[in-house]
């Protein structure tokens, strides 16, 4: 299946790899946060880049003293009304400060995807059988957001007085 | 009044075309209706027993003139020429065709409205004192707050699917017009030693099954700091409040569990991080919303004008309208004018689209083009001028908005209950009918003082029966409605839950019953300005329990 950044359709690049399954070398491997906790040693000697799959009761605070390790970190979204990964994926931006991958798999709808991406996530992994046309557009259906979330998107209220810095 | 900007205006036409795109996608089968259920939701339109129902926001209650014009014509055209104003200080309309909402909410925006955030497990639209600007009591306008918290609030990424709904509220007094402590976040705006504006932050109140009054988490937090103290909150319960049993996944049930001491310590934490980031709200900003709700040009007026005193002495019927439904403005020569909606024998809070171009008309002519609805489902025309009372209050007469009643038995909130809400398991809008023909006569009510009767035709308590001096819930026995009965609730600043008085009511029983517990109260009062809570408090429930139950034996074997 492929994921989509800025709305675009990619494919992807990353293999989730499951507890009881061996680990492929040289690969892009998503591992739960389990299995990174008890083979943590031999995974960082795999060649291959990293990632974790976080469930939605798994904080990011799990993992982090091992965030410089990993390349990705996926959020899960059971269902699309189970909104506890954006505030992960802004704990992870904000506080814990991880330049890397966020990736969240699982329910989304294209209707949260803008919200998705102001929270700091990068890519989305829907599931096989959703369709995923629309949701570049639905990244453009505004242009005005109210709430600084320390994405590139400047708010309402920064424009407001940056026009008026400017005027004066 | 708050005024759009570009981005304001720009905002809501880009929401107004993203939902009426996710109606086309239902209507044309992309979405499912459990995919299509949340987003309408957040869009104010729920699925009821009979239609759709389409909740408009009023944000903190305030509505000009103009937007009422366009609330009467919305009733008019597209719904069945009435709408119903809702314990949240919004209206909401009981018949819209969902091909038509798309149509309503471009409406709305002409007028800068919309029904962003009205229902759904978001934060719902902000409430506030309906006295703001006017009461001489506060120290603060809230509705200034409550715009800051609209706009951080409306369409919030993080924030738009919670465990539960969320709704704030904010008041600027000691006195709480507002039932703030029943809120998820009640904010109280107060100064601190130094003199300085902040707010006291009650967190995890809330009514329905498991009626909590907020408790103080927080006593001060700098103005500077409110969109950073809410951000900090908000991550805490959207992290850990509960997402298994939807009865328990208020916020309230997050801070009994922690306790509110840990609560807070958490909330401390998350905001202590994030408190001196982008979310420090810049003074300018302030400034620029605090001029929008600048005084109107209030005139200099005489305290005393004989005319007005007049027409009191001369007029009994007048001067019991103005006792009951007029309050003191903070202007001199000015009053605060309460419309009410519950006329007797009619459905609380209901309004025809005559009476709501009636009220715009007059907002105009009397009180500066500015409406209020409130909490408790009435109307308010903040200033008028004494002068002009007499001939105002034959205006309202003209078309039964004259209702004396304002805080009386007769003044009943009530949910819309098994007559329109898939919730219910009981009527309460013939209950409310009922009980208000009962009590029919003016004269009567204005005796009986200050007595506020809530009814919910469920547990859910959207008719905040636990916070009602009485309190009626409606509950479901074998098929047949029953109607139980509480005492010694209170919404105000002696905010306190009802007890339950006993066996409940059967709906033929529960009139007599509740005119039974008024004339306890008239039999144990110390005197007229012994307000029915108050007699209730010193005497406690058994008195009342005692009589209302031995009246409702003797009617019973008389009837036999």
């Amino acid at each position: 299946m492929a994921v989509l950044r800025n709305g675009v359709p990619q494919p992807n690049e990353w293999i989730r790899v499951a507890d009881d399954q061996p680990l492929p070398e040289n690969a892009k491997v998503i591992v739960s946060v389990e299995r990174w906790r008890s083979e943590g040693e031999r995974l960082r000697q795999l060649n291959g880049a990293l990632g974790v799959f976080l469930k939605s009761d798994q904080s990011p605070l799990l993992i982090a003293d091992d965030l410089h390790r990993l390349s990705l970190v996926a959020l899960e979204f059971p269902k699309f009304t189970d909104g506890r990964a954006f505030s992960y994926a802004r704990i992870l931006r904000d506080r814990l400060g991880y330049k890397g991958e966020i990736r969240a798999v699982g329910q989304v709808l294209r209707d949260q995807y803008v919200f998705m991406l102001r929270c700091g996530i990068d890519t989305i992994e829907p599931p096989v059988e959703k369709r995923v046309e629309g949701y570049a557009e639905a990244l453009r259906e505004f242009s005005v957001f109210y709430q600084p979330t320390g994405d590139e998107r400047a708010t309402a209220l920064q424009l407001r007085h940056q026009r008026k810095a400017v005027a004066a | 009044m708050y005024r759009y900007d570009q981005f304001d205006a720009t905002f809501v036409r880009e929401r107004t075309a993203q939902f009426s795109g996710q109606v086309a996608r239902r209507l044309a089968g992309e979405l499912t209706e459990e995919e299509f259920r949340p987003l309408r939701l957040k869009n104010g339109l729920y699925l009821q027993l009979h239609a759709y129902m389409l909740r408009v926001a009023i944000p903190y209650g305030e509505l000009s003139s103009q937007q009422m014009r366009k609330l009467a014509y919305i009733a008019r055209r597209y719904d069945k020429g009435y709408g119903h104003f809702t314990t949240r200080q919004n209206i909401q309309y009981n018949w819209p065709r969902l091909d038509d909402v798309p149509a309503i909410l471009a409406h709305l925006a002409e007028v800068e409205m919309h029904a962003i955030q009205t229902s759904g497990n978001c934060i719902r639209n902000v409430t506030a004192d309906h006295f703001a600007g006017i009461a001489a009591d506060e120290v603060e306008d809230p509705r200034i707050w409550a715009e800051v918290i609209r706009q951080w609030s409306t369409l919030h990424p993080e924030f738009s699917y919670l465990p539960r709904k969320f709704k704030i509220c904010l008041i600027a007094s000691e006195h709480d017009r507002a039932a703030m402590r029943t809120h998820d976040i009640g904010l109280r705006i107060v100064r601190n030693a130094k003199g300085e504006l902040g707010f006291a932050f009650y967190t995890g109140g809330g009514q329905g099954r498991t009626p909590i009054i907020g408790p103080l988490v927080k006593d001060f937090v700098a103005q500077e700091d409110l969109l950073s103290y809410l951000d900090a909150t908000l991550r805490v319960y959207n992290m850990h409040g509960r997402r298994d049993n939807i009865y328990k996944a208020r916020i309230k049930i997050l801070v009994q569990a922690l306790g509110a001491e840990e609560f807070t310590r958490q909330v401390d934490e998350e905001w202590l991080r994030i408190k001196d980031s982008v979310l420090k709200l810049p003074e300018a900003e302030v400034a620029r919303i605090r001029r929008y709700f600048a005084p109107p040009d209030y005139e200099k007026l005489p305290v005393y004008v004989e005319s007005f005193e007049d027409k009191k002495l001369s007029d009994p019927d007048f001067a019991r309208w103005i006792r009951a439904n007029t309050h003191d403005h903070k202007v001199d020569g000015y009053r605060i004018v309460s419309i009410s909606l519950k006329p007797v024998g009619a459905a609380p809070g209901d309004i025809t689209a005559d009476q709501m171009d009636l009220v715009a008309d007059l907002a105009d002519t009397y009180s500066f083009g500015e409406i209020r609805a409130t909490h408790r489902q009435n109307l308010i025309l903040p200033h008028v001028r004494q002068q002009d009372l007499f001939e105002m209050w034959q205006k309202l007469q003209g078309v039964k908005l004259a209702e004396p009643n304002i805080d009386f038995v007769g003044d009943i909130i009530a949910c819309p209950g098994l007559d329109y809400c898939n919730l219910a398991n009981a009527r309460s809008i013939p209950v409310a009918q009922r009980i208000s023909r009962r009590f029919s006569d003016p004269k009567r009510q204005a005796e009986i003082g200050e007595l506020r009767l809530n009814i919910s035709g469920c547990i859910n308590a959207c008719g905040h029966h636990h916070v009602g001096h009485i309190g009626i819930l409606g509950v479901d026995k074998k098929g047949e409605e029953f109607y139980q009965v509480t005492l010694g609730g209170s919404s105000a600043e002696d905010i306190s839950l009802g007890k339950i008085l006993g066996p409940a009511f059967s709906y033929d029983e529960i009139t007599d019953a509740v005119e039974a517990v008024v004339d306890t109260y008239l039999d144990l009062r110390t005197g007229p300005a012994e307000r029915f809570i108050d007699t209730y408090r010193r005497t406690g429930i058994d008195p009342f329990k005692e009589k209302v139950y031995g009246s409702l034996k003797e009617r019973r074997s008389a009837a036999e």
